[in-house]
């Protein structure tokens, strides 16, 4: 049962980022990106993060994916990308090299280690408890991770009042005729 | 009860706020009302909590209460938190007891101020703080109210801040606080570096039990003492308290009398067994700093005209006495003397408040003189805490200061000079305390009387009246001689004119001489016997002819006549002038002698001195009319007795400046009332007089005797008028033996250098040292930015690279 | 055939590669934004997963943080990109290389 989840929501885990980074269309990539979160938050209840898939589902593919949307229609730049066009020279070979030399490298020492790098995995003892994953989750978050905690609530607050600031339109005085308007328009060339 | 305690705090904390918030809104009495009712309150509390104290036993009243955790740092602990035993408990009665009293009187004095409701925010912040540094459980809290009373007293002392003298001022008491604040701050450091701990309870027991080494007591007590010096005004950092009498009288009396400058004290009786652990010399230092101070300040006041500085160099001077009594161990005597003078320091300073109050803000005692009649209510209070402060039976005074005096006697080698200086610091006292009721309240009425200034105004005045007077006879006289001189060019041309018409006159005689007689008769016939016309009409003309001459010298005689008139006319003219000039030239002489006069009576008249002379009314012959319009103000003006809300607090501290002194008696043990009551405090460290009970009374006498002596010897002076009052009142004493002026010369001179040096240094080193990495960080970064292309994609490539490089080396290491 | 806790990881480090590569090669911000999160969900992957190999809920906690992180990111990326286009229409973080030192 857990293989058929496994090689259902990897498929569509690896399909879903391919489409992000292949599909020319913006709005076609945010799509993509939708179904590579989901897959992900299947994964996440597979593992007993029954908390973070929701949340996975509500912030990520709600929330953050909604905005993705927003500023491409709202900005009109959902033209299609032309992937062709490559204007750094050697990038785009370079990426590549290092696709192929880091995905490498990870699965030689995955695969060679074995569970030498994971550790043994103790089925067991599974997470699940009598006590439910938020309960715990809840737990930790207020007594250890307090200070981080509060730090990430500084942190959201302080993005929100810059996102205000930068998102403003830009200041009227941009557009302002000069003071001596009475004055000959200067042509100004750009 | 005693949980009640950290409301005595908290109360004038809470005015502080409401009328920080409100205080404009609540306006002008309201404002001074609900501070008042806070510090009432506090003392309400007080002593609700003094009375829980009592009630438990002697050695268990020593309460702490916790309010929170002010500062955790490992080993470093500071509690928020009050300490409640016999010293503070004395302490806090009289502070909030007399702050009431005085929060009452402002609101009479502060009448009319436009500052009125911020004067109370810093009155309730000041009462606020000096609590804290009385109820502190902890050196680190009386901290904070050490340097709050700083503060408020920084703030009060400038109240009228638009005076640049009374802003520098302030400034002055805040830096010379400074300067005590470093000992007393270093003292702390020491404490918790030797004991770990910087509570009361930690730090007494540790000294009591022997845990501190002699050498670090020592050092502790002694700088102890330089922040004691700093914050109670003693020799050397004395100078800014008689400057700090810019402020408002009420902030004096709350300062000088029962705050601030008592809180240096305080803090050397609650480290009483640091002061006993020390090695000798750091208490024997304190008692000569205090006799010393004490002394000297008594010096001082005797010189001044200023009816506040008297004081304040009075409060310097009592200060002194409190000092010399904790450096022999007096610790119950300092107490009981420190609340005596603060009933009757605060007396003092309140009704000379009501007494510039009453004088339109004038603030010099010779001008005062004779003002019983005006004041009668302030005149009495004000007696009272002459006799008290002059230590005459049966005052306040008496019983404290005489106290002191047993002490000194008592203690050891030195006492005897201690006491020496104390008595004459003591007679002292009750003789420039005499000096100022004299001058104010008795003697000739002086404060209609013209200044040396007005005078000399006048007298300029009226020569230039006189000097006037003769530049219009002198201008006259000019115009008359001009006149004259007109005239006098007239008489010529007339006298010419006379000349020109006689020789006219004579050549007109020769011509009429020269026609012949018969010729003419023969004429005359002719044109009688002419028939014909025209024969009558040739005869006619030929007689015309003939009788011309003659007609000619009648004109020309009728010419001279004529001349002669006009002549005759201006020379009247010239005579007339001359006589009026001489009348001109009489008065122009009248007028320079009458200059001369005057300004020879102004030579004479004017005053010697620039200062108002005390002895008899100055001498305005011959100036009554030109004096400044002024002094006809004053004249129509009478001083006027204050308030009755500013009367009130004044007729209670007098009942304690009369009675304070039963708090304790030295007859028996049973009634030293505060000596059984601070016991707990004192930890046994008190010294305990070896004189017997006829010594202390011979004491006594000596001192009484004293203090009645230098009063009838100020009555001789200052009342009766024998003798010259400048032979005391000598002008190194007036400014207080040059001491500010050579503390100025040395922080100009060798100071300023010093500023500058350490100005330099830092201009140059350590600003250079920051630069200098500024460039360094400049300079590579110019460099680096080489590598930047701009392009977030190829970072992010090297991030990958690095990555990939980073794995390829855990890969290396790993051990598979 | 058990499904090891080593499949997660492959499988998030061939997501993480994935979204690299993105970043490395799309122009349109927007795009290389998507590939970051794609590369943060490929480590929010390995977290549970490690989380689960050794019950340890700090690797949970940890996905919450980095989610917060993720959220707190794109909402002044985005604000960023607006602002950006809105001055320079169709602008792509090539254009915005004139901000070099």
């Amino acid at each position: 049962m857990e293989l058929a989840v496994f090689i259902v929501s990897g498929v569509i885990l690896l399909a879903g980022a391919l489409g992000v980074v292949l599909l020319a269309n913006p709005v076609h990539c945010a799509l993509s990106l939708v179904a590579t979160l989901f897959a992900v938050a299947v994964l996440f209840i597979v593992q007993d993060a029954q908390f973070l898939a929701a949340v996975q589902v509500i912030v990520y593919a709600g929330a953050i994916v909604v905005l993705f949307l927003f500023v491409i229609m709202l900005m009109g730049i959902d033209e299609a990308e032309n992937l062709d066009i490559e204007p750094l020279g050697g990038q785009r070979p370079a990426a590549h090299v290092a696709r192929v030399l880091g995905l490498g490298l990870t699965l030689v020492v995955l695969l060679a280690a074995g569970s030498t790098v994971t550790g043994a995995a103790n089925p067991a003892t599974a997470i699940q408890s009598d006590t439910p994953n938020i309960t715990q989750l809840g737990r930790l978050l207020f007594s250890d991770y307090v200070f981080a905690f509060e730090a990430t609530a500084i942190l959201l607050t302080i993005s929100v009042v810059g996102a205000v600031v930068l998102g403003r339109p830009p200041s009227r005085m941009d557009d302002v005729a000069p003071l001596d308007a009475g004055a000959e328009p200067v042509e100004v060339k750009a | 009860m005693l949980d009640l305690v950290w409301l005595i705090p908290a109360l004038p904390l809470a005015g502080f706020l409401l009328l920080l918030l409100f205080g404009k809104r609540l306006g002008e009495p309201l404002a001074g009302w609900l501070a008042t009712l806070m510090v009432l309150g506090s003392f309400v509390v007080a002593c609700i909590v003094f009375a829980g104290l009592v009630e438990r036993p002697g050695h268990e009243r020593f309460f702490s209460q916790v309010l929170f955790s002010w500062i955790p740092v490992g080993n470093f602990q500071v509690d928020a938190g009050f300490l409640v035993d016999p010293l503070a408990m004395t302490m806090v009665l009289f502070v909030t007891g007399i702050a009431s009293l005085i929060h009452l009187y402002s609101i009479g004095y502060m009448h009319g101020d436009e500052g009125f409701p911020r004067f109370f925010v810093y009155l309730n912040l000041f009462v606020f703080s000096m609590l804290m540094l009385v109820l502190g459980d902890n050196l680190l809290v009386t901290f904070l109210g050490w340097e709050g009373v700083g503060a408020c007293s920084y703030f009060l002392i400038s109240f009228w801040f638009t005076d640049r003298g009374n802003a520098s001022a302030g400034k002055k008491a805040f830096v010379t606080n400074r300067v005590g604040d470093w000992g007393f701050m270093v003292a702390i450091f020491l404490t918790f570096a030797t004991i770990g701990s910087v509570r009361y309870a930690d730090v007494l027991t540790a000294a009591k039990t022997g845990e501190v080494a002699v050498v670090t007591a020592t050092a502790i007590s002694a700088l102890l003492l330089v922040g004691a010096v700093g914050k109670s005004a003693q020799l050397p950092l004395f100078v800014w308290l008689p400057d700090a009498m810019a402020g408002p009288t009420p902030v004096s009396a709350l300062i000088h009398a029962a705050t601030m400058v008592t809180a240096g004290v305080y803090l050397l009786a609650r480290m009483n067994p640091m002061l006993a652990v020390a090695s000798d010399w750091v208490p024997h230092l304190i008692a000569w700093v205090g006799a010393i101070t004490a002394l000297f300040a008594a010096t001082v006041a005797v010189a001044q005209n200023d009816i506040k500085r008297v004081l304040a160099y009075s409060t310097i001077s009592q200060l002194g006495y409190l000092f010399l009594a904790v450096g022999v161990a007096g610790y119950v005597p300092a107490m009981f003397h420190m609340v005596t003078h603060a009933f009757f320091k605060a007396l003092l300073f309140l009704a000379a408040g009501a007494v510039i109050h009453g004088m339109h803000g004038e603030q010099d005692m010779r001008r005062y003189g004779g003002l019983y009649k005006y004041m009668p209510v302030t005149c009495g209070v004000f007696i009272v805490g002459w006799l008290a402060i002059s230590g005459i039976f049966p005052f306040a005074g008496f019983w404290s200061k005489d106290e002191i005096l047993a002490y000194a006697w008592d203690a050891g080698a030195q006492g005897k000079a201690l006491w020496l200086i104390g008595l004459a610091t003591a007679l002292l006292t009750a003789f420039y305390m005499s000096r100022q009721v004299f001058l104010t309240f008795f003697g000739r009425y002086r404060y209609a009387d013209p200044t040396p200034e007005e005078i000399n105004e006048a007298w300029d005045a009226r020569i230039a009246a006189a000097r006037s007077e003769l530049a219009e006879a002198e201008a006259a006289l000019e115009a008359g001689r001009a006149e004259q001189e007109a005239a006098r060019a007239k008489v010529e041309p007339a006298e010419a004119a006379l000349v020109g018409a006689r020789s006219e006159v004579s050549a007109s005689e020769t011509a009429a001489a020269a026609v012949p007689v018969a010729q003419l008769e023969a004429a005359r016939v002719a044109v009688d016997t002419a028939t014909d016309k025209d024969a009558k009409k040739a005869a006619q003309a030929t007689l015309r002819e003939l009788e011309k001459p003659g007609k000619d010298l009648d004109k020309a005689r009728t010419g001279v006549t004529k001349a002669e008139t006009a002549l005759t006319k201006a020379r009247d003219g010239v005579t007339s002038l001359e006589a009026q000039i001489q009348e001109v030239e009489a008065s122009v002489t009248a007028a320079r002698a009458r200059v001369a006069e005057v300004e020879a009576m102004a030579a004479r008249h004017r005053p010697t001195v620039d200062k108002v002379s005390v002895a008899g009314p100055p001498d305005l012959a011959g100036i009554e009319d030109y004096l400044p319009a002024a002094v006809q103000h004053r004249r129509e003006h009478h001083p006027h007795e204050s308030p009755a809300i500013m009367l009130l607090p004044l007729v209670v501290l007098a009942a304690g400046a009369i009675g304070a002194g039963a708090l304790n008696l030295p007859f028996s043990d049973r009634t030293k009332f505060l000596e059984r009551w601070l016991e707990p405090s004192l930890f046994g460290n008190e010294h305990h007089l070896s004189l017997s009970g006829v010594g202390q009374a011979i004491l006594a006498v000596v001192a009484v005797a004293g203090a009645v002596a230098a009063i009838v010897v100020a009555a001789r002076v200052y009342l009766r008028g024998l003798g010259r009052p400048a032979v005391i009142e000598q002008p190194v004493l007036e400014h207080a033996w040059y001491i500010d002026e050579t503390l100025a010369r040395i922080a100009s001179g060798p100071g300023e250098l010093a500023f500058e040096g350490t100005a330099r240094f830092d201009r140059q080193v350590i600003d250079g040292a920051v630069n200098g990495v500024g460039e360094v960080v400049r300079v590579d970064g110019s460099l680096l930015r080489r590598f930047q292309n701009g392009y977030v994609r190829s970072y992010a490539l090297g991030v990958a690279v690095g990555a990939i490089v980073l794995i390829g080396l855990f890969l290396s290491r790993a051990s598979f | 055939m058990d499904v090891t806790d080593t499949w997660y990881v492959v499988l998030a480090a061939a997501l993480f590669t994935i979204g690299a590569v993105g970043l490395l090669v799309r122009r349109n911000p927007l795009v290389m934004f998507m590939c970051v999160e794609l590369m943060l969900n490929a480590v929010n992957l390995t977290f549970v997963s490690f989380a689960h190999a050794y019950h340890d809920l700090s690797g949970q906690i940890s996905v919450f943080f980095v989610l917060v992180v993720a959220a707190a990111e794109v909402v002044v990326g985005l604000a960023i990109v607006v602002s950006v286009l809105r001055r320079r229409p169709g602008a792509t973080p090539h254009d915005i290389a004139i901000l070099k030192g």
